[in-house]
């Protein structure tokens, strides 16, 4: 290993990565396209849900029935005169839920009978619709409450669930979304851009160039590594910040910890990028195998949006193959829980088994020949 | 002194799909020390392998290679080794000196050498006022200039470079050899491979390989030795036409065109040939020993099939008119204005150095670029105003030839044969005529990327000659082609123009520039001289003293003229 021979190669990455637009866009523009896109622009909560409601008769009890609905935060209720007036507007997707108060609803319930209320939810999105039922039956739980206040009795219910959220008490999608984004942003920056800028040495006939002057297959890795690993963490330094600063993500667990994790994963990640692009030489066969095998699965797989444990069995096996699984449940940890070691302990230890898998594999892979 | 460089019997295969191409096949040989070797071969012949060995960036199958007294498995490339691989890897996004300054950090270069030693460098380049500009923003003579610079800075005991001279105009060739010759006064020794005969002439010795397997390794005077007397200038002015004429007896293995007539190659000395009474005898050279161990007889069955030549029209109506024609990019002016008139069956060569601006009015010529001003009328047509009426009447075939690479050779001429819209018995006829006249029955089933680039460059010219183009548009067809390739595709081309097909082409050999009726040299985006060649060498030796012997020298002191008068202006 030579100084002047790596501080050479470094130099001339950095230079490259300064003066081209696209390194700097996968580095620091797509983070904050991705940040504020799940910020602000995904949200796994239904909140505002159009919803359809027609009353045949209204009467003072159908009223402050249909007053809670409009009090709650997850609906915006519509108004229809007839239910073949609210199916034609759920047909064409104005509201994803209808609730119909018969003619005779006040009729059964001033005579003290039980009452019926039809509920209807399009249940072509699945997630959306369970939750639509759910807060329907929440607002009508309150109504009911409300009611027997008002008559003095006591709502007779034989178990009353006393809940409490942990972690995430307001249960804000954005605060486990932003945190897992930062492995997606670190696996684009470590195994995506470093696959490319290696493949584009072979496409320019630069690599060729390299390999006939002294330096060694070492330096060159390492000429690569060192590099994006210092951009790797700028840019997870930088969405730390945003996280924080901008989307008000509270981080619970110690700052270190999670740069130490980071690093361990960059390194895993960068290991990835470096090997595809000792396998696919030229930019695009790079691009595409970067983001079938790691960007991808550092989305869907990782636990970072969809929850691994309902994933069925073969999938969710599957899962423990992707570093960014590890990353994400321990990110999400430190942001929202904090300092929960044993956790810390196998994910660490499964990131690091990575890291050196894929670093060696592309060191013995290297060899300072062309064929 | 030991030899630098010694192979004995080396052999290197690569695989493709199943089988295994044999790249170079026993080879032995042994490179003199302070010389200037060239290696010539037509392509495939496995010179960059050899290369590339001799560099250590290959190991051979079998056999041994020293290199400077060690052996080249078990040595690490040594800081004694300039290699320059045939697209130097400049990094694009870096100035010419940071380019510098990394290659002399990998060469481990002491920093208080370094100055010195590019300051020298940079001078001997002529690259010093350019040390800030990106290497992307050179002109392609200038990148090879800088990546033979970065491949000398810890001055090499041997050097071993790639086509140095590939697709660089005349005036950076000229510099890169001098830079070569001095190179020999430090005792250097260079392998080189060429495809410029005038470049081999001027090497000490000549490693002629051809399918992997050494065909000889002489000088070049050597080489031509046994075929004295049996080479004759045939003295004409109907240049075109005598030499498709000749090239039909059987005895005449080459009939190529030069200044003051046609060269004619014969078989052997007692050969029977008609009225040789003009002809007179000429020394042999290096080219013709090349033809004469290389060339073979299949480029003349083929021309049978084109018409019969010598009938060309002596139409005197202009097919291309161009005038005052501008083109902008931005601030930069890349066309200032040019005129010039293309008659039909005329076969117009356009030159210049790398960055004239021949490309871009290229462009504008087929209607692939709105001209900024100026009138543009081609077959008729005012390419400024219906530029897709006049695209019917013509072929282009661009630099890289644009053919689809995973598609087979069949394939290409289908697919182009359908884009012209051609259907029934012409679509059958013209693709009857491509396989034949072009003699690519026997690749049509192969890929395009498995080709050798001569017979890609058939193949693109088919698939623009497809629709029966009066006119023909060539942009640069023969860099990088080899000798041989070359030599086939101008006696297309010539059949072409006999048959009233008007040819528009680029390139960067002066050789082909004898092979037109007319030339239009550029300039910086202005005309710098236009006429008939040998009008071209006589402006040039006007206007300095001496006589131009031949169209290399005329350009170069054409554009030297100017930018000496550039200079006295500024």
């Amino acid at each position: 290993m030579n100084r002047q021979r790596l501080a050479g190669l470094i130099r001339k990455e950095f230079l490259q990565i300064r003066r081209d637009p696209s390194a700097i866009a996968i580095a620091f523009l797509l983070p904050v396209v991705l940040l504020f896109l799940f910020g602000y622009g995904v949200s796994l909560n239904a909140e505002h849900v159009p919803i359809g409601v027609v009353v045949a008769q209204p009467s003072p009890q159908s009223s402050s029935l249909v007053a809670g609905l409009q009090q709650s935060r997850y609906f915006q209720p519509r108004f229809y005169t007839s239910i073949q007036e609210a199916r034609k507007a759920m047909m064409q997707r104005q509201v994803d839920g209808i609730l119909w108060l018969r003619g005779p609803f006040t009729r059964t319930l001033l005579r003290g009978d039980t009452a019926q209320v039809g509920v209807f939810v399009n249940g072509v999105d699945a997630n959306n619709a369970r939750l639509v039922e759910g807060y329907l039956q929440g607002v009508w739980q309150n109504w009911l409450e409300q009611r027997a206040n008002a008559s003095g009795t006591r709502l007779l219910v034989p178990i009353q669930a006393e809940a409490r959220i942990w972690f995430n008490p307001s249960l804000r999608s954005r605060d486990y979304l932003v945190p897992g984004l930062i492995a997606v942003i670190m696996t684009l920056i470590g195994a995506l851009l470093t696959a490319l800028v290696v493949a584009r040495e072979w496409e320019r006939g630069t690599m060729e160039a390299l390999m006939a002057s002294p330096v060694s297959m070492g330096e060159i890795l390492l000429g690569k590594l060192i590099p994006y690993f210092l951009l790797g963490m700028g840019g997870m330094l930088f969405s730390v910040a945003l996280a924080i600063g901008l989307f008000a993500v509270p981080l619970r667990g110690n700052f270190f910890v999670l740069l130490f994790f980071s690093a361990l994963f960059l390194l895993a990640a960068l290991g990835m990028g470096l090997l595809i692009s000792s396998v696919a030489r030229n930019q695009f066969v790079a691009g595409q195998v970067a983001i079938i095998v790691t960007f991808l699965p550092a989305f869907i797989l990782s636990g970072f949006i969809f929850d691994i444990q309902s994933m069925p069995a073969p999938i969710a096996f599957m899962t423990h193959i992707i570093p960014a699984r590890y990353f994400v449940t321990i990110l999400q940890t430190i942001f929202l829980a904090g300092d929960i070691w044993p956790l810390f302990l196998g994910n660490g230890l499964a990131l690091l088994l990575m890291a050196l898998f894929f670093l060696g594999l592309t060191w013995k892979r290297s060899r300072k020949r062309l064929d | 002194m030991d030899s630098p460089l010694r192979f004995h019997q080396v052999s290197k295969s690569f695989p493709q799909g199943k089988q295994r191409i044999q790249a170079l096949t026993q080879l032995d040989l042994c490179i003199q020390p302070g010389t200037v070797t060239g290696l010539l071969g037509p392509d495939g012949a496995g010179k960059s392998t050899l290369l590339r060995l001799a560099a250590g960036l290959l190991l051979p199958d079998t056999g041994q290679i020293q290199v400077l007294g060690q052996d080249s498995s078990a040595r690490q490339i040594d800081l004694d080794i300039g290699y320059m691989p045939q697209r130097f890897g400049l990094y694009e996004e870096l100035t010419v000196q940071e380019n510098l300054d990394l290659y002399a950090d990998l060469q481990g270069l002491d920093p208080g050498k370094r100055q010195q030693r590019q300051e020298e460098l940079l001078r001997s380049t002529a690259l010093g006022p350019f040390r800030d500009r990106r290497a992307g923003n050179l002109s392609g003579g200038m990148k090879q200039k800088l990546g033979l610079a970065c491949a000398l800075l810890r001055a090499p005991r041997l050097l071993l470079l790639d086509e140095p001279t590939v697709g660089v105009d005349p005036i950076a060739r000229r510099e890169l050899w001098s830079i070569i010759q001095d190179l020999k006064k430090e005792a250097v020794t260079v392998l080189m491979s060429t495809a410029y005969f005038d470049e081999a002439e001027r090497c000490d010795e000549i490693v002629l390989l051809h399918q992997g397997r050494l065909l000889g390794q002489k000088t070049p005077a050597d080489f031509a030795r046994p075929l004295a007397g049996r080479c004759y200038l045939v003295p004409t002015t109907q240049r075109r036409r005598d030499s498709a004429a000749l090239l039909q007896h059987p005895d005449i293995l080459d009939a190529r065109i030069v200044r003051d007539g046609v060269r004619v190659l014969i078989a052997s000395t007692d050969a029977v040939l008609p009225n040789t009474a003009s002809w007179q005898a000429v020394a042999p050279s290096f080219e013709d020993a090349f033809v004469s161990l290389l060339g073979t007889t299949e480029q003349r069955h083929g021309q049978a099939a084109f018409a019969t030549p010598g009938t060309a029209t002596e139409a005197q109506e202009s097919v291309v008119e161009v005038h005052e024609l501008r083109r902008c990019f931005g601030h930069f002016e890349a066309v200032k204005g040019i005129s010039f008139q293309v008659r039909k069956g005329e076969i117009f060569g356009l030159l210049g150095a790398n960055g004239a601006g021949k490309s871009t009015t290229f462009r504008m010529l087929c209607g692939l670029l709105a001209a900024s001003s100026g009138t543009l009328r081609v077959a008729g047509v005012d390419m400024r105003k219906a530029s897709s009426a006049a695209r019917a009447r013509i072929g282009y075939v661009s630099q890289r030839f644009s053919l689809y690479g995973n598609l087979s050779c069949g394939q290409n001429l289908q697919f182009f044969a359908s884009a012209y819209g051609l259907g029934g018995k012409a679509r059958r006829d013209r693709l009857e005529w491509a396989k034949e006249a072009l003699q690519l029955r026997e690749y049509l089933p192969i890929n395009v990327t498995d080709l050798p680039l001569g017979i890609k460059q058939r193949l693109a010219l088919a698939c623009a000659l497809l629709h029966n183009p009066p006119i023909l548009f060539l942009d640069e067809p023969t860099s990088g082609v080899d000798p041989l390739a070359r030599r086939e595709f101008w006696q297309m081309i010539n059949q072409l123009a006999a048959q009233g097909v008007t040819v528009l082409i680029t390139t960067h050999f002066m050789d082909e520039a004898e092979y037109c009726d007319k030339l239009l040299l550029m300039s910086q985006g202005a005309v710098l001289a236009q006429g008939t060649p040998a009008e071209i060498r006589n402006q040039a030796s006007s206007s300095e003293s001496g006589t131009a012997t031949n169209m290399e020298e005329a350009f170069i002191r054409l554009i030297e003229a100017q930018e000496s008068q550039l200079r006295r202006a500024s």
